[in-house]
């Protein structure tokens, strides 16, 4: 169960000043940069897909393979998305805060692999902190010559531009992070083209890549891909970031192997549930991912296999803890209305539809409830993402609004006695339910 | 999307003007500009306080008591979510997932974050930011002052903040120090 440290090993031995320029270059950082820039094109896409790596953003795409479908035509761009909005989730904010060299070393590989001349790092607006770790390190590697004309003595020039988001979930897609960068509305592109690196930002070739996917790109490089793939046992290669919260007695980010299970993440690692009370459910990979229970899932690896066959994915790494005390009508108004808050609104099956399924739970946990609820919320969420089948079906043009039913779906499969109590009870069972609370 | 910042560092907010100078510099129309501007929750259209106290409500700090350190705030401040007091010293608002779910429940002022907030702490808060209504809000200062358990740890003290509800990054040029302003 032990892992080796790969992207928190320098936070972790270095905690006083992991973040600057002259730690992060007596741990050897930047030397796989300037190795970089003695590679081919085609040997760096060959090295990174060999190494198994897998985007760290929520969709676990292949990294190396992403790289491979840049089209023809330059300038093409790399823009990192820093846009970390998935509820649950805050492995990135750290990686950015404490580490972020391994984040602009990766983000220059990444550059080199992809010929771009200028890369772009997206920052969501609220993540103030990080947006000046990041910036303050981008300015001291500009003054030593690794960014800007010819960096590392090269003839390879690279601008970096940190650029801040303004509270918009929906731009961690990245064709609607893509339109934000342009200064319009971040609403999703329509598809095909699928992937930005035929067609991304300025209507160039672009990759898009995830804070933690660059941080792992040194060490892609300084194992080598077999070294890196076989970090850990199995199919899925390399450690990765959870983010741990709820109701769990050591919430946090861990730098786990692919491979444990459920219950030592969240027994072992995690301490249990506080209090001496009961686990009731777990989101296993943010929140738009549908729900485990334990009479079920406890005991399943915690791979990428594993999860998606059992419905569910890893996700973003965001595992949320709920004990017996959570109302299930409440935790599922909150996520399915964060969703509709958050939905850009182009596509009417997720405007109106994250919009009716919040409303129903509303009136569901006010006491309001009818019996015929459960079936209509079914009835929408089937509207939303047809036949309800796990990867869900699109009606839409992102995965925004099929990511809204997830939690609708752990009330039909293992919550359905808790929404007829709801309805019977003409309230909430929990006596410590306040639902009201947040309206708009 | 920095211009518009630029226009809430100068006026407090969006205002018709700024949109429309901006709307100028970039050779769109204002309304080009107000359909970007009203996509964002950052961009305010409408006045706010010189202390935005934005509470999140989002599902992991909701599991740990989130909703009663939105009422607190609102109780102490008399301000409820969504508005601004009348002198324009205190907004609150609640806000989707801030990224600080390791130190649920989480508040941010002016952007500025403090981690692990009781109700108790959310009062003396407000009523910390009425009586020494500081120039430059720090976060490790408020973590210090009402916070507690955080989602990770941080030994590094920052001498930056925000001054005023907007975000405090350097090249908005909003980054306020001690002895500056």
């Amino acid at each position: 169960m032990k892992a080796p440290l790969v992207v928190t090993r320098r936070m972790t031995e270095h905690p006083d000043d992991s973040h600057t320029i002259d730690r992060y270059e007596a741990t050897g950082g930047y030397a796989q940069a300037k190795r970089a820039l003695g590679l081919t094109r085609q040997q760096l896409v060959d090295e990174v897909k060999a190494s198994g790596l897998l985007g760290r953003g929520g969709a676990a795409f292949s990294t190396g393979l992403k790289w491979s479908f840049l089209a023809e035509g330059r300038p093409s761009y790399v823009v990192i998305n820093a846009d970390e909005s998935e509820p649950g989730t805050f492995k990135d904010r750290q990686l950015m805060e404490r580490d972020p060299h391994q984040m602009l070393e990766g983000t220059i590989i990444t550059a080199i692999a992809n010929e771009a001349h200028h890369a772009f790092i997206y920052v969501r607006g609220e993540y103030t902190k990080p947006a000046r770790r990041v910036q303050a390190a981008v300015d001291e590697a500009y003054a030593k010559g690794y960014l800007g004309e010819g960096i590392f003595g090269s003839d390879f020039e690279l601008e970096m531009t940190v650029h801040l988001g303004a509270g918009a979930y929906i731009c961690g897609e990245e064709t609607a992070l893509i339109n934000s960068l342009e200064g319009l509305r971040g609403e999703p592109r329509l598809k095909p083209p699928y992937f930005p690196a035929a067609i991304g930002l300025y209507m160039k070739p672009t990759i898009v890549n995830n804070v933690e996917t660059v941080s792992n790109l040194p060490h892609v490089l300084a194992m080598g891909a077999g070294g890196y793939a076989g970090l850990v046992p199995g199919d899925d290669t390399g450690t990765f970031l959870i983010s741990l919260s709820g109701h769990v007695a050591r919430p946090g980010n861990y730098e786990l192997p692919h491979g444990i299970t459920w219950r030592q993440l969240i027994f072992e690692i995690g301490g249990g549930v506080p209090d001496g009370k009961n686990l009731k459910a777990w989101i296993p990979g943010g929140a738009s991912a549908p729900w485990f229970v334990p009479s079920r899932h406890l005991d399943l690896e915690m791979t990428k296999e594993a999860t998606n066959a059992a419905g569910s994915m890893l996700g973003s790494g965001a595992v949320i803890v709920m004990d017996e005390t959570t109302c299930m009508i409440r935790a599922t108004e909150r996520i399915v209305g964060f969703f509709a808050h958050e939905s850009c609104g182009q596509c009417t099956p997720c405007r109106e539809g994250t919009t009716w399924l919040e409303q129903v739970l509303r009136r569901i946990e006010d006491g309001q409830g009818r019996p015929v609820d459960l079936a209509l919320m079914l009835d929408v969420s089937d509207g939303i993402s047809v036949g309800l089948d796990w990867p869900p079906k699109m009606t839409t043009i992102c995965p925004l609004g099929p990511s809204a039913i997830s939690p609708i779906l752990a009330l039909r499969d293992y919550f359905s006695d808790e929404v007829r109590a709801h309805v019977e009870l003409g309230g909430c069972p929990f006596a410590a339910s306040e639902m009201s609370a947040i309206d708009g | 999307m920095p211009l518009l910042y630029l226009a809430m560092t100068q006026d407090g907010y969006l205002t018709d003007e700024g949109m429309e100078e901006v709307a100028r510099w970039c050779g769109i129309t204002p309304a080009q500009v107000f359909a970007v501007a009203s996509f964002y929750t950052m961009y305010k259209r409408e006045p706010v306080g010189r202390f935005l106290i934005s509470c999140c409500t989002s599902i992991s700090c909701m599991l740990l008591g989130s909703d009663e350190v939105l009422h607190a705030i609102e109780d102490a401040s008399g301000v409820p979510h969504g508005e601004t007091d009348p002198e324009g010293l205190v907004s609150v608002e609640h806000a989707e997932c801030i990224g600080a779910c390791g130190g649920a429940p989480a508040v941010q002022v002016n952007y500025e974050l403090i981690e692990g907030v009781t109700p108790e702490k959310a009062r003396e808060l407000v009523d910390w930011l009425r009586a020494a209504r500081p120039e430059v809000l720090k976060g490790d200062e408020m973590q210090q002052l009402f916070g507690s358990r955080r989602s990770f740890d941080w030994a590094i003290r920052e001498d930056e903040g925000a001054v005023g509800p907007y975000p405090a990054f350097g090249p908005l040029g909003t980054v306020g120090r001690e002895g500056e302003s």
